[in-house]
């Protein structure tokens, strides 16, 4: 499995929007990839780039500077003509949102929705693309789907048009899922269901999936791989296990024990990561994280002068990333949390 | 909480039918006669999804909704029909802090104006409320230095606590927080959480936490609520409703739920519900659970269970025919 080449291959990628306010690099220097058949969770916070990143692997990212590679079974994406990305997109890679009202059309029934996709993709009949859409959307799990075809979106509920979202995205048969928040609209029971659909349609096509979202639990539950995100760059990688069990970085180690649990007897108070996620317009000279960060408060002031002053770089090891000066080496350490 | 204190606030087959859109739909009926106490110092979670009445029914209780039908007693007295003068005084008492800190002040507000707006309503002087204002935002965290201020100046959590500042001003005994950190990062939750069970500590509030996010609920209150389409399935003691959750509904809701494990998550067992929730305004017949529900039988869909004891000295309630915790 380790040996097989990913389908998807990010390699310091960095995305910049011009602003009024000068330059805003909302991605930096980021790597991962993703092979077939596996799903990477991107975790982050309001402006951590996980959303920017998913739009630039679609293309998506207009009006902003995108350097670095994106590969995909092999094909450079970046610098790619408009017009051969739209070939690929929808084809190869598709991607869902987090609010399918406001992806679908709302003058056109979903059946015409998803027919037109693969009309444009195969150039098929309109009477066999039809045919696909209703196929498509019995197997997302919507009862009577040739009636249903026939609807609008607003006849349909949230759980349902996140269904319609999928229909469509996997109607051409792409081998990349991209999903950016897909359940968060959603209720958890809802949610739940949504989760199993995307998991038993992964199965079933051996789809790669980026799961990006906020939910550790939703991470917990899908990806077997995650990439954690901190103002635009990864602060750490790890196989799932891993990163749960013994973070490495200060940043996963807060938010894991910031999180009220269902499964936790004790009441005591959370352990609340102090200030808030950095503003990308004023980026700190060092690690993001080091204004928040206790391990660099609790530091000798060399090392913490080194925090504020340094961009720590990704270390590997182990099948492991991080980019931390005071990493939490041990995996006592890291259970023990920070002090 | 001894259950011989009197309740600070009792709420009896509170209902709440909105008319159809333009005369034409069918009303819908978001609140459909729930009950329930808050002791003082107590806190109530409010949790169920989206559409099933829980913010209508905060919004009733420090009537910004009148009910269209029950009663609502806050402190022993009937505060369900009064007018908008005889609710003035007690604006004080009953404060509310909403989802969406942003989008709750008034952006062309200072600080101090947000804060102190309550006290001058209430007939506090410039002076004096502004010195009040400087003292709130020490206790919700906030620096007293940035009170000129503007709402964009600030973070989502910082937000929060002005939010939070403005609902405490007049002193309040119960505040109803209506999803109050579930707009904010997650790494900023853990603070406004803690930030709540200090005020309520030190000043002796009650709340009424209505939330869809059953893990920070289970953190913060004495007792919980489950609502489904308008109406209570389950309420009682925390730990008895998440530790031997016995209506289905509530059994799926927590098995649902992600848990930030995936050791845990790879070996749970879940419920996977069928379908979505119904609409309020086309309720089902009999338990309205029943389309989604594995235990429903014949009597399910014609006769609604009332909410009851299923033991002698349980700490909790249920509406349902067929109660259980076991699977």
């Amino acid at each position: 499995m380790a040996d097989e080449a990913p389908l998807l291959s990010v390699r310091d990628l960095t995305v910049t929007f011009r602003t009024g306010r000068g330059p805003v690099r909302a991605v930096d220097s980021l790597d991962f990839s993703v092979r077939r058949g596996q799903t990477l969770g991107i975790v982050g916070e309001s402006g951590s780039g996980k959303s920017v990143t998913s739009m630039a692997v679609m293309g998506l990212h207009t009006g902003a500077e995108v350097t670095g590679s994106i590969t995909l079974a092999g094909q450079e994406l970046t610098g790619l003509a408009e017009g051969e990305l739209n070939r690929l997109r929808g084809r190869r890679m598709a991607m869902i949102f987090q609010d399918p009202l406001s992806s679908l059309h709302p003058y056109y029934t979903v059946g015409e929705q998803i027919a037109e996709h693969h009309r444009v993709h195969f150039g098929s009949r309109r009477a066999a693309a039809r045919r696909r859409a209703v196929e498509m959307l019995g197997e997302v799990g919507i009862p009577e789907p040739a009636r249903r075809a026939g609807e609008y979106p607003h006849q349909f509920s949230g759980g349902m048009r996140q269904r319609v979202m999928i229909a469509m995205a996997l109607a051409c048969e792409p081998d990349l899922l991209i999903a950016d928040e897909p359940t968060t609209a959603l209720d958890v029971t809802v949610q739940a269901q949504i989760l199993e659909l995307i998991a038993r349609l992964q199965q079933d096509r051996g789809l790669a999936v980026v799961m990006i979202t906020h939910d550790l639990g939703v991470i917990a539950r899908v990806a077997q791989e995650v990439l954690v995100m901190y103002g635009g760059r990864a602060a750490e990688q790890a196989p799932v296990d891993a990163l749960f069990a013994t973070p490495a970085h200060p940043y996963t180690r807060g938010l894991l024990d910031s999180l009220p649990r269902l499964d936790d007897a004790d009441d005591a108070p959370l352990r609340a990561i102090p200030g808030s996620p950095p503003s990308l317009l004023t980026p700190a000279p060092g690690c993001a994280f080091a204004p928040r960060c206790p391990r660099a408060a609790a530091a000798a002031p060399a090392e913490r002068e080194r925090c504020a002053r340094e961009r720590p770089g990704p270390t590997t090891a182990g099948g492991r990333l991080v980019a931390c000066h005071l990493p939490l080496h041990t995996p006592a350490e890291a259970r023990k949390g920070t002090p | 909480m001894t259950p011989t204190a009197a309740p600070l606030l009792s709420v009896r087959d509170a209902t709440m039918t909105f008319p159809g859109r333009r005369g034409r739909a069918a009303p819908v009926r978001a609140v459909d006669g729930v009950s329930f106490d808050i002791a003082p110092g107590e806190t109530l979670g409010l949790v169920g999804e989206s559409g099933c009445g829980k913010s209508t029914t905060g919004r009733m209780i420090v009537r910004l909704l009148e009910p269209t039908a029950g009663s609502i007693t806050y402190d022993g007295r009937d505060i369900s029909r009064l007018g908008r003068r005889a609710l003035k005084p007690l604006r004080r008492e009953l404060q509310m802090v909403f989802q969406d800190p942003h989008s709750s002040l008034n952006p062309r507000q200072t600080v101090a104006r947000i804060i102190a707006d309550p006290l001058l309503v209430q007939g506090s002087s410039q002076a004096e409320a502004r010195r009040r204002a400087v003292e709130l935002m020490e206790l919700v965290g906030l620096i007293p230095e940035h009170i000129d201020r503007y709402p964009h100046e600030f973070s989502g959590g910082q937000a929060q606590r002005i939010g939070i500042a403005r609902a405490l001003a007049t002193g309040p005994r119960l505040v109803v927080a209506d999803e109050p950190v579930s707009a904010l990062d997650v790494s900023v939750q853990a603070q406004i959480v803690n930030l709540m069970e200090r005020l309520r500590r030190e000043l002796g509030l009650a709340y009424l936490f209505i939330a869809h996010d059953l893990s920070v609920v289970k953190r913060v209150c004495d007792r919980v609520a489950v609502m489904y389409l308008g109406r209570i399935v389950e309420i009682g003691a925390k730990e008895r409703v998440y530790a031997a959750p016995a209506h289905p509904y509530t059994r799926a809701l927590l098995s649902a739920v992600p848990l930030p494990d995936p050791a845990a998550e790879r070996a749970r067992e879940r419920i996977t519900l069928a379908g979505d929730p119904p609409s309020p305004a086309a309720p089902p017949p009999g338990c309205t659970f029943h389309p989604r529900c594995p235990r429903a039988q014949a009597v399910c869909r014609t006769e609604a269970p009332l909410l009851r004891i299923t033991a002698p000295g349980e700490a909790r309630e249920v509406a349902c025919h067929f109660p259980g915790t076991a699977a």
